[in-house]
């Protein structure tokens, strides 16, 4: 069966308040489409997981500036100063994360993991509240799953069945969030019949996106 | 590029061995990259998920998935491979990257590093910084000597917010390069014109001064 869908059928599933994981790196593998109509739709109150607050009239950016983010999980929003600016005016909490223990919490949602143990952030402000392991003599955090209500992730080709490939730099956090979200949602750049993509070329199993969402990028790749 | 940026650079670039993986932070770090000759086979890894940086895209050839760690449009090199953000941080954390550069705000004798956050002022985020250094083989800092007023960066302790603790191997400045030992900061190289007097007076915490040093130029 196709998870190819209209737009109109996912956009009915955005309601305020939901945990959203969305794919990107500064915008590249982010889905603008499903921004787009977050900000058509004006959803509000949203907790966001991602890498970053993108630009301000960009990518991410663009719900901070609409002040439809309730919360911000990232790790890094130096390039859009709303986020800066509402961050410190307290209209928006940001909680920052280092990016290695951002992918490995929605990696560990997304496996069954209770959490994960990392070196990173011992001995800095990162470690408050947070336990502390020693094993084998080293210290490590112990850092928690993550998880969201919807993942809205960028793909580079799909298949009809929901099977993925990403492009470079385009594949960053999506491939961990399409495990961590109780609905997955994919806006595909192309869309191809099921057998062209070869089972050693999907990166993200069929098995795990709910539904594919047709974004032709203008000029094609 | 002002003379002292690339001396820095260059000096930074010895640091590569053959075949070397290697982390360019952004800004004056990045230029480092201009210095790698082509012989030494380096690759360098991007932290959001590819290693094989190549040459900036001729002007009209930009590629929207193919950008660096800063959003900027670059290439990838043939034998280049693109990866996820956990395989990218694995590879820093696990021990897999042999040499991160980065800048700094502050560094002290015992190798802590402050390079993320400045209280009160507008705080961008640690993005990839503190595990880039935590598991990077070499973790070499290379930053003008002192703060724009003067005021010395490389400290007897830092006062700012940590990046992490006791990771940093090599400091190189314009004026020097320094290596961080368990007794200390050991001034190994001095820039040509610049004496010891000069280095230890921009220089909070004391240099320890072995017998012989090495000049930085090559």
């Amino acid at each position: 069966m196709s998870k190819i869908k209209p737009l109109e059928e996912v956009t009915a599933l955005f309601k305020d308040g939901q945990v959203m994981m969305i794919g990107g790196f500064l915008c590249a593998g982010t889905p603008d489409i499903f921004i787009d109509a977050l900000i058509d739709m004006n959803i509000k109150d949203l907790t966001v997981i991602a890498n970053d607050t993108g630009f301000p009239e960009r990518g991410i950016g663009r719900l901070v500036v609409n002040k439809q983010i309730k919360k911000m999980i990232a790790t890094h929003v130096g390039t859009n100063k709303e986020t800066g600016r509402q961050m410190n005016s307290g209209e928006m909490e940001v909680d920052l994360v280092p990016q290695g223990t951002l992918a490995e919490r929605i990696r560990a949602a997304g496996v069954g993991l209770g959490g994960i143990l990392t070196p990173t952030g011992v001995g800095t402000l990162i470690e408050e509240g947070k336990q502390k392991l020693t094993i084998g003599g080293k210290d490590f955090l112990l850092e928690l799953p993550l998880r969201a209500d919807i993942a809205l992730l960028n793909a580079w080709k799909a298949d009809t069945s929901g099977n993925l490939v990403y492009r470079v730099a385009a594949r960053n956090f999506n491939p961990l969030m399409a495990m961590a979200a109780d609905l997955v949602i994919v806006a595909a750049e192309n869309i191809v019949e099921v057998g062209e993509l070869g089972p050693d070329e999907i990166i993200t199993p069929g098995t795990l996106v709910d539904i594919i969402v047709s974004a032709p990028v203008k000029g094609g790749l | 590029m002002s003379d002292a940026r690339e001396l820095i650079a260059k000096r930074v670039a010895d640091f590569f061995e053959a075949g070397n993986l290697g982390n360019l932070g952004i800004g004056l770090p990045t230029l480092v990259a201009n210095y790698l000759p082509a012989a030494k086979n380096v690759m360098l890894h991007s932290e959001n998920g590819f290693i094989g940086i190549g040459p900036n895209p001729e002007p009209g050839t930009e590629d929207k998935d193919i950008v660096n760690a800063g959003g900027m449009p670059v290439t990838i090199v043939p034998g280049g491979v693109a990866f996820d953000s956990s395989m990218s941080f694995g590879l820093a954390r696990g021990g897999h990257v042999d040499v991160s550069v980065l800048g700094a705000l502050e560094v002290d004798e015992k190798g802590n590093l402050a390079n993320w956050n400045v209280p009160g002022k507008l705080v961008p985020g640690m993005g990839g910084a503190m595990d880039l250094v935590v598991g990077a083989k070499k973790v070499v800092i290379a930053m003008e000597h002192t703060q724009k007023d003067g005021s010395p960066k490389i400290l007897n302790k830092c006062t700012l917010p940590l990046t992490a603790v006791g990771v940093v191997d090599y400091i190189v400045t314009e004026l020097g390069v320094m290596e961080v030992t368990d007794e200390g900061i050991v001034l190994r190289e001095l820039a040509p014109g610049v004496s010891v007097v000069d280095i230890q007076c921009k220089t909070e915490a004391t240099l320890i001064v072995p017998e012989t040093i090495g000049s930085m130029e090559r």
